[in-house]
């Protein structure tokens, strides 16, 4: 039987706000456990929590940037469930009404089709704290600075066909947060996590199959694995002549397995009611206005630009808009050298391997962009061949200094001086009789022998180009 | 000194007739000798409240004397007070202390007033007769057999024997009014909104109201006038300009529109309450005012529609007291399910289980829309009564509770009807609405408590009303025997 996959996702991405949702505190990462825990946090008798104004600016960022409707007035709900990092009991978030509505994105697909993906709603929400489960001999530690984080919970249609499509729409959303500048997306540090609702019918069924949730998965690989072993497991299992139940199921990346947390049955009834201490979030077309006032370019205009404007190929413009990190940098270099085409092999090329290679961001690069278009400047003016280019970006890359000095410090001008080359030439025929013969004879091959001993002799700095012309011509004799 | 109005001892106090020391040992000394008969205090802070004396002594002698410099008060156990411990009555909060001051208590604080102590109260304000604290009962101090009302009513036994000059108070579904008739003294719940929540432990949040217990109308609006405004800690807090509360006591009543509303008057109401509210309407006749019958026609509905939604908030509310953090933990526990259930189960008592059990139960999946959501409605339909009623009138009058206070341990096994003794005060609550009550003619040596309902934020108005009343009659100031 032909089975199809159908996937949908929820991600919870951190907004970038300094305090935490309902309460004052600082939402930095990595203090010391409970530092940044206050009354409200730890859930102490008769605190009340006050909505963080620059969490719903960043909300309506969202909304905006994939076509969302805006709540003119949405509700903060209580979900009640007990848990120890859970300081109240309950968790304030959105439940009937979420302050954004219906959007949609569009997703690039491996045979450069578009699909549109929709999104079915966003609502906020805190965070619960951490359980430390190691470190502390037969107890529990609880970490509650990340207690009351803010959190955007992106909920997508059941709109994806395979894992590949889920990777690209759980890419698609972290591309989005972070150009927006709502999120920092820092996956290690829990800021984007994902859970699949997977399913699997038969091709052409037109209702869903039962499906499995798999939570908490923090990386694009891990979510792609998830659900590639789910959907195998699921169709396993309905051959077998078994049933999908409906349940919580966990990922586990050393053995590339999902595993039963709980079942429907054994599920929280997490008796849903409008939080009494918070009144309905109320936004006006001023609001939205001013917090959108600045968006910056979507990915997909951005995309389109670089195509239309450039020259760009589908995968450059795709590779240079990844970020918008990157892709100032790219339209930087580009703009000062004012050869994007060149700009765009060098920044998807070198740079990035070597960013790759080092581990870094393109927003840590030690290349600037000055320096890269510098460079490239170089290469126009024919100081430098590509291969040198190579060396001199190695030495800036190094951080050895300005493209001028390194050339100069390493003598690595291009020669381009056509006696200069012509002498060596006449040297090097002159000391290989036989493989002129040979080439005279029609062996071409032998011909790179010709151009290696005179890059060789030049210590690679001989212009490419000359020495191919004036080889052909003095072999020709 | 006990006897005298918050004005003269303020006054006296500006003119050095006494200290704020001396009229503090004097409340103290009071408390030390009277209130074993009482069980009024679940905590005194003797030593707080003589070194708060002291400092507003300091402030009178530099003239920098605020309205309530000086004066000797008392919390309701559910305020949070930093550094003295607060136990809403329960063993889970028995050792209790928060880091922080409720709003209300700083305001009152910043006014210069002197903190005597915490009071005793129905176990998180869960109860109408003060028998379900873990610190046991408080009597009526006009009769030590019979209850003084609930669920402040630790502070109304207090105001009323004279062991603090006033005391806050709190009241979801009549619990600063009910107690307030009960121990013959006056009781005002402000609008929803009009007082912070802050640090006031919630029962049911959409409900609670902060409020103050006196001996008059007069006093009440000392206390209100530094206690009411808008708190950015609190969301709920209304943003609505708070006027001078003194000010408009001696307003004239002619003109005034009094409503009763036939439901507060019909089976059920005892028929020497009936009379007393009677002599009082005829009272307020001959202040100038006129009298119309109204009628709210869903009011009957307010008890069980109380029940869905209290219960519901409370079980939420209560859900972070879980052994983890803070409050009460059982001994050993074995898992982490033991931890919950026992702590819980030993922290709480049988009345705070009994609601949370309920509240459980009507916000689970399937139930939710049947009660919940359907008993959300009927309250907009009782607020709708009211707000129809006040095109009306200016202020709705009747009994604050059918009986006067009843014996000790005589409701105690029928939930039910320890219920519905809240029947005339609850909708006040469910519409958010300010609601006084002030002592009447008695009966049989027993207070009685007359309901005084305003439109939203009128509570100038409604002590106003309180204040002629009582300018013109003797009943609040009657004290209980052997407290005088």
């Amino acid at each position: 039987m032909q089975w199809e996959t159908v996937i949908g996702l929820e991600i919870h991405t951190q907004l970038a706000t300094r305090s935490k949702i309902f309460s004052a505190t600082s939402t930095a990462f990595g203090a010391e456990p409970n530092t940044q825990a206050s009354a409200i946090d730890l859930g102490l008798p008769g605190v009340l929590p006050v909505l963080n104004e620059e969490a719903v600016r960043l909300a309506v960022r969202f909304g905006a940037a994939i076509g969302a409707e805006i709540a003119p007035r949405s509700v903060f709900a209580r979900k009640n469930y007990f848990y120890p990092d859970l300081p109240k009991g309950y968790q304030i978030s959105q439940y009937e009404l979420p302050v954004v509505g219906r959007g949609q994105v569009e997703i690039l697909l491996e045979d450069g089709s578009v699909k549109t993906i929709g999104v079915t709603r966003a609502h906020l929400e805190e965070d619960a704290g951490k359980s430390l489960h190691e470190d502390f001999q037969g107890y529990t530690g609880i970490d509650l600075n990340r207690a009351g984080t803010p959190l955007l919970e992106i909920v997508s249609e059941p709109d994806l066909r395979s894992p590949q499509e889920a990777v690209a729409y759980a890419k698609k959303i972290h591309q989005i947060v972070r150009y927006i500048g709502i999120s920092d997306g820092n996956m290690q540090e829990g800021s984007f996590r994902m859970d699949a609702n997977v399913s699997v019918r038969p091709v052409g069924q037109k209702t869903f199959g039962t499906r499995a949730e798999i939570k908490n998965v923090n990386s694009f690989r891990f979510l792609e694995k998830a659900i590639e072993f789910e959907v195998e497991r699921q169709i396993e299992l309905i051959e077998r002549g078994g049933q999908v139940v409906q349940e919580t199921r966990l990922y586990d990346p050393t053995k590339d397995e999902t595993r039963s947390m709980r079942t429907k049955e054994e599920a929280n009834d997490y008796r849903y009611f409008p939080d009494p201490d918070l009144l309905p979030l109320e936004i006006d077309a001023a609001f939205i206005e001013a917090a959108t006032a600045d968006l910056p370019e979507l990915p997909d205009a951005k995309r389109a630009r670089f195509r239309a404007d450039y020259g760009l190929s589908d995968y450059d413009a795709n590779l240079l808009t990844a970020s918008r990190e990157l892709a100032d940098y790219f339209e930087a270099v580009a703009r000062i050298c004012g050869e994007p085409k060149l700009a765009a092999n060098w920044v998807s090329g070198e740079l990035m391997a070597a960013l790759n290679k080092s581990e870094r961001d393109i927003s840590d690069s030690p290349v600037s962009a000055a320096q890269l278009a510098g460079l490239l400047e170089r290469i126009q003016d024919k100081t430098l061949s590509g291969k040198l280019a190579k060396q001199v970006f190695e030495a800036m890359f190094q951080g050895e200094g300005e493209v001028d000095a390194i050339i100069k410090a390493r003598g690595l001008k291009q020669i381009t001086d056509t006696g200069a080359i012509e002498t060596m030439i006449d040297a090097i025929i002159a000391a290989n009789p036989a493989q002129v013969e040979q080439y005279r004879a029609g062996k071409d091959k032998v011909f790179g022998f010709f151009v290696g001993q005179v890059m060789k002799a030049s210590a690679g700095k001989a212009n490419p180009a000359q020495v191919n012309e004036l080889l052909k011509r003095k072999l020709q004799g | 000194m006990q006897n005298k109005s918050i004005a003269e001892l303020a006054a006296d106090l500006r003119l050095r007739r006494y200290s704020s020391l001396e009229l503090t040992r004097h409340y103290l000394e009071r408390i030390e000798r009277l209130d074993a008969r009482l069980n009024s205090y679940i905590t005194v802070d003797a030593e707080g409240a003589l070194a708060a004396a002291e400092r507003a002594d300091e402030a009178l002698r530099r003239d920098a004397a605020g309205p309530l410099t000086g004066i000797p008060i008392a919390h309701k156990d559910i305020f949070c007070t930093a550094g003295l411990r607060t136990t809403c009555a329960s063993r889970m909060l028995e050792n209790f202390t928060a880091p922080y001051d409720a709003t209300v208590v700083e305001r009152l604080a910043a006014a210069g007033a002197v903190v005597l102590g915490k009071t005793n109260m129905d176990e998180f304000a869960m109860g109408s007769s003060n028998e379900t604290s873990h610190f046991g009962p408080v009597r009526n101090p006009w009769d030590a057999a019979r209850v003084p009302g609930g669920s402040s009513g630790g502070s109304a036994a207090a105001v009323a024997a004279r062991l603090c000059a006033a005391a806050t108070g709190t009241d979801t579904g009549g619990s600063i009014r009910q107690p307030a008739a009960f121990c013959g003294i006056t009781g005002i719940k402000p609008t929803y909104g009009r007082c912070s929540r802050w640090g006031m432990i919630a029962f049911a949040s959409s409900l609670d109201q902060a409020g103050v217990m006196a001996r008059s109308a007069a006093d009440a609006a000392c206390l209100l006038d530094e206690m009411a405004g808008f708190d950015r800690r609190d969301s709920t807090s209304a943003e609505v300009p708070v006027p001078d509360y003194v000010d408009s006591l001696d307003d004239d009543l002619h003109g005034l529109r009094i409503g009763l509303p036939k439901e507060y008057f019909g089976e059920g109401l005892d028929p020497g309450v009936a009379r007393s509210v009677e002599a009082a309407i005829r009272e307020y006749e001959q202040l100038g005012a006129t009298i119309k019958d109204i009628s709210l026609p869903n009011s009957p509905l307010s008890v069980p529609v109380y029940y869905v939604v209290a219960p519901a908030e409370c079980s939420s509310n209560l859900a972070r007291f879980d052994g983890v953090r803070y409050g009460h933990r059982c001994e050993h526990p074995a898992s982490l399910e033991d931890l919950y259930t026992r702590s819980r189960a030993e922290g709480f008592g049988a009345e705070v289980r009994r609601r949370i059990m309920i509240g459980t139960y009507v916000l689970s999946a399937g139930y939710y829309d049947a009660y919940y959501l359907k008993a959300q409605k009927i309250r907009q339909l009782i607020a709708q009564d009211f707000r129809r009623a006040f095109e009306e009138v200016d202020v709705i009058l009747g009994p604050t509770s059918p009986t006067t206070a009843f014996a000790l341990g005589a409701k105690l096994d029928d939930p039910v009807a320890m219920y519905l003794n809240d029947i005339y005060t609850i909708a006040t609550n469910l519409a958010g609405l300010p609601g006084m009550s002030i002592p009447i003619e008695p009966v049989a040596g027993l207070p009685v408590g007359l309901q005084l309902i305003g439109n939203y934020f009128q509570e100038a108005r409604l002590l106003n009303v309180a204040h002629r009343f009582q300018h013109a009659t003797h009943w609040h100031q009657a004290a209980p025997a052997g407290f005088e």
